[in-house]
This record gives structure tokens, C-alpha cells and sequence, in this order.
């Protein structure tokens, strides 16, 4: 291997690994404020990238009904939820929330969605479509069992993979897409042609981290989100909402899953499907970090990339099967160390 | 013998369904697909939902079984039928190596642990050249019983079910057992079995191996029956829906796996024939529907469809002990040893924090020894160090004169150390006779292909006559066969000393016996307890009733912050400076 190659795998393992740290902090978020191991985050990459794509060619995505769809299930099924209880306020904000902002975005989808449109709108419109439903996903199906163990939560939310995926294939196709790059910039760092969509992945992903940290380090709110996730009723007693907590939390996981998929789209083809692959190895990093550090899930993200870029090199056939068998020893690890006696839970 | 009515009559109907004339072959087909999914399903069951281990690699285990069988039937020409024992060996080696690192992964690191081989296996199989990488393996001859080829879906409908019908009995038969009865008890963390003798880690991956097998056994099957086996139907996706069959149906029951696989065949197969008509496209969009389904399912009825089917039959009769079965044999009778136990400079450290520091304690064969202290002293855990459940940081143990410290809890409750516990570890939907039984896993030897054949009875009925007869002991014969979980919590107390006595012990570890007791059950208890130390048992308690404890009790040992800091005689304690201070505070 000479050194541009070297240099060329490097560069891909990185790019590739930031994606991988987004999705791996949207996971590691989504457990700490709600202890749901959160495999469908890879379903709002895909929702994310094919919303970009079709919102290049001028198309209204099929995202745009389906937040619609989202929103109306998570109003229907909470009106029979609350059905003894409810105000007519509450509802009337319930519809709001769920019946009328879809219906605003699928509005402005239809004025803005034009093949001339510029990549800055088509990005918002992508978040506009695609954010919400992290929320709506929230409501439906796990907000009932909020108090449930992990395990039952990990399990509802490989129901609601499966669900999104064929939602997906039925709104989307079976057809792959591809957008534009974001940025037609590029240029030579010695040997090595570095193009501005890479440049963009780092920094998008940098901006994120950031964010997240003072979020959680520095604002009330974020730091009441944290609370949540250590103690639920200990939260509740002292005043925090923890319902919304989890839609928060869930509404920063779809974005940052919708971002992911902006950011991959124009590098790769994206299949109803490519989600789940790619939010797996995202989640190889959050095991690494344990569920709940952001840095090392970040770092380890980045290594996951450079296993992954080496590995299709020297072995192409066995990528997939070297990058998930390295998640065994971790979880070996990572179950080693948390040894204890159950006497005084 | 009700069960077994309607298993024979649902067996009956099955043959009928093969045997009259006219029923539609597709009928005969979905109950193929659902017997060969009940296989995995019903072995899902055990790993699952009793076993408390959740996995969706076990479609996995399908294509070790399909893909031995299919090289060795095309490649090597052997007989399907010699090919079965080989297909399960691999499966049941590939289970072994897998499961040895699977059971040790904790909480939810089980479940990610097996979608990770999950993946990487399914992407395996789509590698290897000898495994026909993605295109699969065609070719494979039919299963046949002398000069009879199965090649009629038909026929191989009587060796599935057959098989199912095994496989469902033989479950049934060993979760009935004693090894079931450890398997049932690691669901709640496993503590309490492994303090009697359950090696933990032994049994679950006695359980993982057997789920496995189960699953193997339907991959081979599958490949003489689709005579081609490729990549697919052993990926992630098959892995989840097995999951979902176990859970839909009831994954705390063995039926429930197959009523779970013949709803989610049935509507996986309407669906796929639906949906592509009502969504106008021909997509396959039935997992939309389980994804669904399986959400609804943990919202609404997290223990399945089975306890609805099941409430619609008479209850079966509770396990019973038999009246007639010979008693156990008790441990032999052993010359006393003084002292019976001894530690020397015991300590244990949690981090920075000293639990126990420099605990030297001695006590007589016979002897009643008190074990006082205000609340975290470090009295639970001398009893953790003592039974094994924690290795001490320094500092010896010995029980009749050989080294315990640092031995694994079921070595030392073998030797005759048996405890109960401050915070009740029983398992509450299990009878109290099961929980009691529990305590004497120690004295019964079958093993898991015993059980599976029920060969294992008059054992068993020696190990529930000898439960019953401790619980008449303790004066609970009237609860024998409520759950545990609905006794008073001070009964419950009082079920875990019964469990302790199953072992036959040496020395009795009381962790506060008496807590919730009223006052004429406090009465009983001093009775009870009176009458072991005249049969010559050695008793040590933690216990903050001090009139309980002072009628009681030889001899008392005062903890305060993990040291000791008082010994005696009770009248000497009760007006020993330092204890006084320890409890009221007062300066000494």
C-alpha cells in the first residue's frame, strides 16, 4: 500500500466516522434521558437522505406524508390514551402539535419544492420534514412504556425499526438515490484531493458536539433532560416534565439522524434501508462509550470508521462481519466491568 | 391430566388435517412454516422468556443446522437422517463458543451481543465459497424412511410435527424439572439459586446450547424441505421475528411459542398477500404490520397472547409433592470441628469504602450467634464474604477447619453453609413449595437429557417430599401451594429459612429472620430456631430486635462501621459502653 491509498483510507474512515459519531451521540442521548437503546436512529438517516435527494430533483418526498401520518397516529392514539382525562385545551394543543404543524410543512413542502431550489431551503425543509417525527415515533410508542425495563424498551424499539423500514420502502421504493454534493469546493492537501462535502462532514459534526456538550454542561434545560435519565421519579418530584424530556431528546436524535443523511446522500447511495447498517455502526462507538460518554463515543466513532475503510481494503468481502464482530469483545468488556451484587437494588 | 387431554386432542387433529381428503396443500404448506418456526420459537421461550436472555441471533443457529446438512447431503451424498446428529453437533459447538462469551454479556449488552453475531454470521454465510456465498446451496436431496421419499410437503408434515410435539413436551417436561427450576430462577439475577448450588453461568449456557439445538434442528428440517438453503432466512430479519412469535405468543410459555409462530406464519402470510394489493405497489410491507404488533404487544399485554388462551381451560393442578416418595438422604454426621466457623482479619473494601476492616469472629458447633449493628455496619456483608457471593479484600474464612474465602458460593454451600437473605429473593409467581425446593438443588444429580425425558421423577418427587416436609417444619403447610409472592412479607422470611433447611445444612445464615414477624410468628420462629440447635445446628443471625435476639442467643457480635467493636455474652452487651455509644450515640 503506498501512501496516498494510505492517505485516501485514512480520509474515508474519518469522513465516515464522523457520521458514525453523530448517529453514536444521537444514541448515547436518547439512552441517557430515556434508557431506550434506540436502534431505529438509522431509519431518520435514510428518511433524511431521500427527503434531501427528492427535495434536489424538485419532488415532494414521501417523508412529507408520512410526518403527516406520523402525527395523526400520535393524535389519534393519544386522544384514546387520555380519553377520561383530557380538556378540551389539551386537546385542542394536541392538535396543534400533531394535526397542524404536518399539515404547515407539507404546505410549505408543496409552495418551496422546485428542481431550482436552493440547497440551503431544501436542508430546512429536510429538518422540517424529518425532525418531527422523532417526537411523533416517542408518543406512539414509548411513552406508554416509559417505566418499563430496558429490555422491553430495546425490544419495542426494534418493533418500531421494523415498522419504519417498511414504512420507508412504501414511501420511498426500493429505488437508491443520490443528491448533489453540498459544496463543489475542493482541493489538494499534498497528495490527497480533499473535497469540501468532507470538509462539511467535519465541521457539521464538530458543530454538533459542541452544541450538545454546552447544552448538557451548561444550560438548565439540558441538565434537567440528564436528571431524567438517572432518576425518572426523583425528576418528576422536583417540577421536571419528563414526557417532554423524552421528546426532546428524541426530536434532537431524529434531527441529528436527518443531518447524517444529508451529509451521506450525496457520497453514497442511499436505499430505504442503508439506515440500519449505518446506525449500527454508530452504535458500536456508543457501546464503547458505554451508553453515556459523548467523547469516547466520538473517538471510538472515528475508529469504527478507520476498522471500516482498512477493512475494505484488505478484506472487502468480510467488512461487515469484522466491524460488527468487534462490538463482542467491547460488550465483554463493557459487561466485565460493570460486575455487582444485586443484594440492595 | 387435563394438559395432556388437549395436547393429545390437539396432536389428533393435527394427523386429521394430513389424513382427509380435500384439505387445501396450502393449508399443508403454512403448517409446515409454522412447525418449523415453533421449533425456534419454543426454544426462544426457554432462552427468553424464562431464562431472561434475549436473543435475535437465533435464526443463526438455523443455518448451522441447514448448512451442514446441505454440504454433507450434496457435496458428501450422506443420508439426511445421518446428517441430523452431525447438523446439531456444529450447531451445538457453534453454541458453545458463542454462548460462553453471550452469557457473560450483562443486562442489554445480551441482546446487542447477539444481533452483533447475528449480522456478522448472516454476512458470513453470504461469504463463504463452500457455503455457495450468496446463491446458496441447491440440490438437497428430500428426507426418506426406507424407500420412501418425503418430496410431498405432505409427508414431511408428520416428521415436523412430530418433531414440534417432542420438542414441546420435552421443554414442558424439563422446565418441570430441577435443572428448570434453576433455569426459572435466573431470571431474577440468580443470586439466591447460585447461594444453592445453581452455577449460574452452567446454566445459562446449558439453556443457550439447548435453544440453540432447538433452532438447528429447524434449520434442518428446513433444508429437506425447501431442498435449497441460501443467506437469507438466516439473517437479522428472521432472528426478530422468532422474537416477535415469542413474545406475541407468551414468551414465559412453552405453548406460547407455538401459538405464537402460528399467528405470526398465518399473518405474515395474509399480509403478503394483502398489503401489495391495498398499498397499489408490490412491495412486501408486512413488517410494518410486525413492527406494530410487536409494540402493541409490550404496551398492552407484555406477557403475550398464551395467558388469555390459557384462562379459557381449567388451571392446571399445582406441582405437588408426593406423599409416598423415600426421604433424601441427609449429609453424614460429621465429628464437630471448633469452631465450626472462623474469620481472621476479615476485610472488604469497595473502592475507597471500608464495609468490612479486620473482622475476627469465632463460632462453636450448637452455637446461636448474634450478629448486631446499626444499619450499614457491614453485617450483610460478612454474610456476602462468608457464602461467597463476594471475595474479601484480605483476611481468612474457614468452615470445619478448611479455607471458604474467594470459594465460588455453590462449592460453599456444599459444604453445608445455607442463608437467607435481608432483602427476600424468592421467585414470586413460583409456588412456595418450588422456592423451597430450590433449596435442595444440591441433593438431586439428573441432568438436562433426564429431565427432558422425564426420567428424572422419583428424584424429583424426593426433592418436593423433602421441601414439603420443611415447610410443614416451619409452619407454613397451609401455603404450600400459593405463590410466594402473595405471603406477608415476615412469611416470605420465614419461606427462605425453609429453603435454607433443604440443603440439609451445617451452619444457618439468618440475614434479620425476624423482621415483619408479629409477635406470636416471633414466638414460633424462637421455637423453631430452638429445636435445630438442640438437632445440633450451628446459627448465625443478623437481627435488630433486641429481646429476640437476647432470648436467643449464645453469643453476640457488635459491628460498627465494619469493625467489631464488642463480643459477649447479651447481659455484658447490653451494657457495653461502645455499643451503647454506637447505637445512641452517646460519647463512651
Amino acid at each position: 500500500m503506498d501512501s496516498v491509498i494510505f492517505l485516501f483510507l485514512v480520509q474515508d474512515g474519518l469522513v465516515n466516522g464522523a457520521i458514525y459519531a453523530l448517529l453514536g451521540i444521537a444514541l448515547v442521548l436518547v439512552f441517557a434521558v430515556t434508557r431506550i437503546i434506540f436502534i431505529p436512529q438509522g431509519e431518520f438517516v435514510a428518511y433524511g437522505g431521500l427527503t434531501f435527494a427528492l427535495l434536489s430533483t424538485g419532488t415532494i418526498p414521501g417523508t412529507a406524508w408520512l410526518l403527516a401520518v406520523f402525527g395523526a397516529a400520535a393524535f389519534v392514539v393519544e386522544l384514546w390514551r387520555s380519553r377520561h382525562v383530557t380538556t378540551a385545551r389539551k386537546v385542542l394543543r394536541q392538535f396543534a402539535g400533531a394535526i397542524v404543524l404536518p399539515a404547515a410543512v407539507l404546505a410549505l413542502t408543496w409552495l418551496l419544492a422546485r428542481p431550482d431550489q436552493s440547497v440551503w431551503v431544501n436542508l430546512a425543509l429536510t429538518l422540517a420534514i424529518v425532525a418531527p417525527m422523532g417526537p411523533y415515533v416517542y408518543r406512539i410508542a414509548f411513552q406508554p412504556l416509559a417505566d418499563a425495563s430496558v429490555l422491553t424498551l430495546f425490544i419495542a424499539a426494534i418493533g418500531v425499526h421494523l415498522s419504519m423500514v417498511g414504512l420507508g420502502l412504501v414511501f420511498f421504493g426500493a429505488e437508491g438515490l443520490r443528491a448533489p454534493a453540498l459544496t463543489s469546493v475542493s482541493f489538494d492537501l499534498g497528495p490527497l484531493p480533499v473535497s469540501g462535502q468532507n470538509i462539511a462532514v467535519f465541521a457539521v459534526t464538530l458543530i454538533m458536539i459542541a452544541a450538545l456538550y454546552l447544552f448538557f454542561d451548561r444550560v438548565l434545560y439540558g441538565k434537567a433532560l440528564r436528571a431524567t435519565a438517572i432518576n425518572r421519579l426523583g425528576a418528576r418530584l422536583v417540577g421536571i416534565p419528563t414526557a417532554a424530556a423524552g421528546q426532546i431528546a428524541f426530536a434532537l436524535a431524529s434531527a441529528l439522524g436527518a443531518v447524517s443523511g444529508i451529509l451521506i446522500v450525496p457520497v453514497t447511495t442511499v436505499y430505504y434501508d442503508t439506515g440500519f447498517l449505518i446506525g449500527l455502526k454508530g452504535f458500536v462507538a456508543a457501546i464503547v462509550g458505554a451508553l453515556a460518554s459523548y467523547p469516547v463515543t466520538a473517538v471510538a466513532a472515528l475508529g469504527v470508521g478507520l476498522v471500516e475503510a482498512f477493512a475494505s481494503f484488505y478484506a472487502s468481502n468480510f467488512k461487515e462481519v469484522i466491524v460488527f464482530l468487534l462490538i463482542v469483545p467491547v460488550l465483554l468488556w463493557r459487561s466485565l466491568q460493570t460486575i455487582h451484587i444485586e443484594e440492595d437494588e | 391430566m387435563r394438559p395432556r387431554l388437549i395436547l393429545a386432542l390437539f396432536a389428533v387433529g393435527l394427523a386429521l388435517l394430513a389424513i382427509i381428503p380435500g384439505v387445501p396443500p396450502f393449508w399443508i404448506t403454512l403448517l409446515n412454516n409454522i412447525g418449523l418456526a415453533a421449533l425456534v420459537a419454543i426454544g426462544l421461550v426457554v432462552l427468553t422468556g424464562v431464562g431472561g436472555m434475549t436473543s435475535f441471533g437465533q435464526a443463526a443457529f438455523c443455518g448451522f443446522g441447514a448448512y451442514t446438512t446441505a454440504i454433507l447431503t450434496t457435496t458428501y451424498g450422506l443420508s439426511p437422517w445421518l446428517s441430523l446428529p452431525v447438523a446439531l453437533a456444529v450447531t451445538g459447538v457453534a453454541a458453545v463458543l458463542l454462548g460462553l462469551i453471550t452469557v457473560r454479556l450483562s443486562g442489554h449488552y445480551l441482546p446487542l451481543g447477539t444481533l452483533a453475531w447475528g449480522i456478522s454470521l448472516y454476512f458470513l454465510f453470504g461469504k463463504i465459497d463452500l457455503l455457495g456465498r450468496n446463491d446458496g446451496i441447491s440440490g438437497i436431496p428430500p428426507l426418506s424412511i426406507g424407500p420412501w421419499s418425503l418430496i410431498d410437503p405432505k409427508a414431511t408434515y408428520w416428521v415436523i410435527w412430530i418433531f414440534v410435539l417432542l420438542a414441546g413436551i420435552g421443554t414442558s417436561n424439563l422446565l418441570s424439572s430441577r435443572i428448570g427450576r434453576a433455569i426459572r430462577a435466573l431470571r431474577r439475577g440468580g443470586v439466591a439459586a447460585e447461594s444453592f448450588g445453581v452455577e449460574r453461568m452452567r446454566v445459562k449456557l446449558v439453556v443457550f446450547v439447548y435453544a440453540a439445538l432447538l433452532a438447528g434442528l429447524s434449520g434442518w428440517l428446513y433444508a429437506h424441505l425447501q431442498r435449497s438453503v441460501n443467506p437469507t432466512p438466516f439473517g437479522l430479519g428472521a432472528g426478530i421475528e422468532y422474537l416477535l412469535m415469542a413474545t406475541f405468543g407468551g414468551a414465559g410459555h412453552v405453548w406460547g411459542g407455538l401459538l405464537g409462530a402460528g399467528v405470526v406464519v398465518i399473518l405474515k402470510d395474509a399480509l403478503q398477500r394483502i398489503l401489495p394489493a391495498a398499498l397499489g405497489s408490490d412491495v412486501q410491507a408486512e413488517t410494518i404490520v410486525f413492527g406494530i404488533v410487536l409494540v402493541a404487544t409490550l404496551q398492552i399485554a407484555r406477557e403475550g397472547l398464551w395467558p388469555y388462551l390459557a384462562a379459557l381451560f381449567p388451571a392446571p393442578s399445582p406441582i405437588a409433592a408426593p406423599v409416598d416418595a423415600k426421604p433424601l438422604v441427609r449429609r453424614a454426621a460429621a465429628a464437630d470441628v471448633s469452631p465450626l466457623l472462623e474469620s481472621e482479619g476479615l476485610s472488604k473494601r469497595f473502592g475507597g469504602i471500608i464495609a468490612v476492616n479486620d473482622v475476627s469472629v469465632a463460632i462453636a458447633p450448637r452455637a446461636i450467634v448474634g450478629l448486631i449493628g446499626p444499619n450499614g455496619a457491614g453485617k450483610s456483608t460478612i454474610f456476602n464474604l462468608i457464602t461467597g457471593i463476594l471475595t474479601p479484600t484480605s483476611g481468612n474464612v474457614r468452615f470445619a477447619g478448611e479455607p471458604i474465602a474467594g470459594r465460588r458460593p455453590g462449592d460453599i454451600a456444599r459444604r453445608g453453609i445455607a442463608r437467607t437473605f435481608q432483602h427476600v429473593k424468592l421467585m414470586p409467581e413460583m409456588s412456595v413449595l418450588e422456592n423451597v425446593a430450590l433449596g435442595a438443588h444440591l441433593r438431586g444429580r439428573s441432568g438436562v437429557l433426564a429431565s427432558v425425558l422425564h426420567l428424572e421423577r422419583a428424584e424429583e418427587g424426593r426433592l418436593l417430599a423433602e421441601a414439603a416436609r420443611q415447610i410443614a417444619r416451619v409452619g407454613l403447610a397451609d401455603q404450600v401451594d400459593r405463590p410466594a409472592g402473595s405471603l406477608p412479607l415476615g412469611q416470605q422470611r420465614i419461606v427462605e429459612i425453609a429453603r435454607a433447611l433443604c440443603l440439609d445444612p451445617r451452619l444457618l445464615l439468618l440475614d434479620e429472620p425476624a423482621a415483619g414477624l408479629r409477635e406470636f410468628e416471633k414466638r414460633m420462629l424462637v421455637d423453631l430456631l430452638n429445636h435445630l440447635r438442640a438437632e445440633g445446628m450451628t446459627m448465625l443471625l443478623v437481627e435488630h430486635d433486641m429481646s429476640f435476639v437476647m432470648g436467643l442467643v449464645d453469643r453476640i457480635v457488635v459491628l460498627d462501621f465494619g469493625n467489631k467493636i464488642a463480643e459477649g455474652a447479651p447481659a455484658a452487651i447490653k451494657a457495653d459502653p461502645a455499643v451503647l455509644a454506637a447505637y445512641l450515640g452517646a460519647e463512651p
